[in-house]
C-alpha cells in the first residue's frame, strides 16, 4: 500500500520580484526514496528548503499555495515543529566544530533543552550512527571532534544528526556533491537503506544518481515542474520533451 | 658557458635592489629599537624597587622610607571588573546584532557610532563620566572610572565580536535552525561557542587597551593613598599612581612609580600574550 505523507499543492515561491518556483503539484509517497533533479537554477533547492521552512530565513523570501504534511499545512505550524519533523542534511558536511561525534549526534535533543537520561541518549546516539553506517568507524572516538572526520563521514555524522531526531521525512540538498566517488556510493548505499524507516527526498543533478536509488522522480525545469512520476518509467519513456532532452543530456 | 648579461643598466638595477633591501632591513630594526630601550628602562629602573613590600604594603608618607602600590593594584583590578561588566555583555550582543543585521540601517548607525566612540579622545569620555556620574553623585568613585573604561573597552568588543561571527560560516546556522532549534538558542549555543575565541580575545585587547589609561580617570576614580574596595569612594589606580608619583618632587615617590611602571606594563604585556596564544589555541576549525 502506498500512502501519501506530503502533498505540495499549487506551491510557488521566490525573492521579492523573482519567480522562482510556479505552480508545483506533488504528492511524496511515504517510505520512497524521490528524487528532485533539474539543471542549476531550476528552483530544486528552493522547493526542498520550503518544505521545512528554511526558505523563509532569508527576509526577501516569499512563498503561496500549500505544503501538506499528513494533510496539515506546514506554513499553519510553528516552523520548529516542522523542521523537528522534516529533518535536513545540506550540499556540504557542516558537523558544529565545536562538539564531539557523540554531542553532534545528540544535537537535536541538546540544544533543544530537551533532557534525557544518559542511557536513553546513549541508545539513540549509537542507533542513529548506525543507521547512517558511522558507528563501527567512530565507536571508540565518539568524544573527539567531529571535524577530525573525513568529509564522507562528515555527511554521515549529518545524516545521523538528522536522524537522530526520528524524523517523518529526511531532505537531502546534493548530499554528494561535495564528496568524492566513494564516499558518494557509500552515502547512496546508506540512503537505500534508510528508507524503510524515513521518507526520503533527494535533490541532485547527478542523473545516474537519481536512476540509481529513486523509487520516483520529479524533474524541474525553469521553475515549473515538468514531469513526475516512477523512476523507471520516466528515465524508459520520458512522457516530454524536454525531460526526454534533460536525460540524454542535449542540456543541462 | 655562462652568459653574463654586462649590461649598465642591468647592473645598475641589481644593485639598487640590494641597496633597497638593506634600507628596508635597517627601518625595520630601528623600529623595534625602541621597544627594547623601553623595556630595557623600565625594567633596569623598576626590578630593584619591586619586593614583598612593594607589593602588599599601602604607600608610605612623605619622608618615611618603603610603602607600596596594593592599592593601587587592588584599584586596578576593581576598575577592570566594573568595565567589564559593562562593556563585555552590551558589546557581544552589539556584536551579535552587528553581524546578524549586516544590512540594516539601524546595524549602519550602531556601527557608526561604535566606530565615533573608538576615536573619541580618553579624556572626553573622563569628561563625560565626570557630567554623568561624579556630578549628580557628588563624589569620585571606583563606579566612575569604571564606567569610563568601560565606553572605552566597549567600541574593541563590538568590532571584535562582530569580525569574529561574520566568519562563521552560515551553514552552521542552518545545521542548528534545521534541527528545529529556535532562534536565540542556534545564537547562544552554536554561534557564541563557535567565536569563542575570537570574543575572548577582543576582551583581553580590549582590557588592555584600558589598564593603562590614565587621562580618564583623573576626575573619576580621581586616586587615594588609602585601600578602598568601595566602588562609590575614589581608588587609586596604577597609572594614576604612576601620574602622581612621577610629577611628585620626592625621590622617593619617583623609585615607586618605576616600580609601578614595571608591573603595569608586565601586566599589559602578559594580556596580550594571553590574546595571541588564546587566538592559536582556541581556533575553531570549520
Amino acid at each position: 500500500m502506498e500512502s501519501t505523507v506530503l502533498r505540495i499543492e499549487n506551491f510557488g515561491a521566490g525573492f521579492d520580484s523573482n519567480q522562482v518556483l510556479k505552480d508545483i503539484n506533488l504528492s511524496i509517497v511515504r517510505n520512497k526514496i524521490t528524487a528532485i533533479m533539474g539543471p542549476s537554477g531550476c528552483g530544486k533547492t528552493t522547493l526542498i528548503r520550503c518544505i521545512n521552512r528554511m526558505h523563509e530565513l532569508i527576509p526577501t523570501a516569499r512563498v503561496s499555495g500549500k505544503i501538506l504534511l499528513d494533510e496539515e499545512n506546514v506554513f499553519d505550524l510553528d516552523p520548529i515543529v516542522v523542521r523537528r519533523k522534516i529533518g535536513m542534511v545540506f550540499q556540504r558536511p557542516n558537523p558544529f566544530p565545536t562538539m564531539s561525534i557523540y554531542d553532534n549526534v545528540a544535537a537535536g535533543y541538546n540544544l533543544n533543552g530537551i533532557r534525557l537520561p544518559k542511557t536513553e541518549r546513549d541508545r539513540i546516539v549509537e542507533e542513529s550512527l548506525r543507521k547512517a553506517a558511522l558507528w563501527d568507524e567512530v565507536k571508540d572516538a565518539l568524544h573527539r571532534r567531529g571535524t577530525f572526520l573525513s568529509g564522507g563521514q562528515q555527511q554521515r555524522l549529518c545524516i545521523a544528526r538528522a536522524l537522530a531526531m526520528n524524523p517523518e521525512i529526511l531532505l537531502l540538498d546534493e548530499p554528494t556533491s561535495a564528496l568524492d566517488p566513494k564516499s558518494t556510493a557509500h552515502i547512496e548505499e546508506l540512503v537505500v537503506s534508510l528508507k524503510h524507516a524515513v521518507t526520503i527526498i533527494q535533490v541532485t543533478h547527478n542523473i545516474p544518481q537519481a536512476a540509481r536509488i529513486s523509487d520516483y522522480t520529479a524533474f524541474i525545469y525553469l521553475g515549473e515542474l515538468v514531469e513526475y512520476g516512477p523512476t523507471e518509467k520516466m528515465f524508459t519513456v520520458p512522457k516530454d520533451k524536454r525531460t526526454e532532452e534533460y536525460l540524454t543530456g542535449k542540456f543541462g | 658557458m655562462k652568459r653574463r648579461a654586462r649590461d649598465g643598466s642591468l647592473t645598475r638595477r641589481i644593485v639598487f635592489d640590494r641597496l633597497f633591501k638593506v634600507v628596508v632591513a635597517m627601518l625595520a630594526f630601528s623600529t623595534i629599537l625602541p621597544m627594547f630601550f623601553i623595556l630595557f628602562f623600565i625594567a633596569k629602573n623598576g626590578i630593584p624597587v619591586i619586593d614583598w613590600n612593594f607589593l602588599t604594603r599601602l604607600p608610605a608618607p612623605v619622608g618615611e622610607p618603603g610603602g607600596g602600590i596594593v592599592n593601587a593594584i587592588i584599584g586596578t583590578l576593581m576598575l577592570i571588573l566594573i568595565a567589564s561588566i559593562i562593556a563585555v555583555p552590551l558589546g557581544i550582543f552589539a556584536g551579535i546584532y552587528l553581524s546578524e543585521y549586516r544590512k540594516s540601517r539601524f546595524a549602519y548607525l550602531s556601527r557608526l557610532s561604535v566606530e565615533i566612540i573608538m576615536g573619541v579622545p580618553s579624556i572626553v569620555i573622563g569628561i563625560i563620566a565626570y557630567i554623568w556620574v561624579v556630578m549628580p553623585a557628588r563624589s569620585f568613585s571606583a563606579l566612575s572610572g569604571g564606567i569610563a573604561l568601560g565606553i572605552m573597552m566597549l567600541p574593541v568588543i563590538v568590532m571584535t565580536t562582530e569580525e569574529t561571527l561574520k566568519l562563521i560560516p552560515d551553514s552552521m546556522k542552518e545545521a542548528s535552525l534545521a534541527l528545529g532549534v529556535p532562534y536565540p538558542r542556534t545564537i547562544m549555543k552554536v554561534i557564541l561557542p563557535a567565536g569563542m575565541s575570537g570574543i575572548m580575545t577582543g576582551i583581553l585587547l580590549a582590557v588592555a587597551r584600558v589598564a593603562g589609561e590614565t587621562a580618564p580617570l583623573l576626575f573619576t576614580a580621581f586616586g587615594s593613598p588609602y585601600m578602598a574596595a568601595h566602588i562609590l569612594k575614589p581608588v587609586n589606580s596604577l597609572p594614576l599612581m604612576i601620574f602622581n608619583y612621577a610629577t611628585s618632587p620626592y625621590p622617593e615617590w619617583h623609585k615607586l612609580a618605576w616600580g609601578a611602571s614595571f608591573i603595569l606594563l608586565i601586566f599589559v604585556l602578559m594580556l596580550n600574550l594571553a590574546a595571541k596564544l588564546g587566538m592559536k589555541r582556541w581556533k575553531v576549525r570549520f
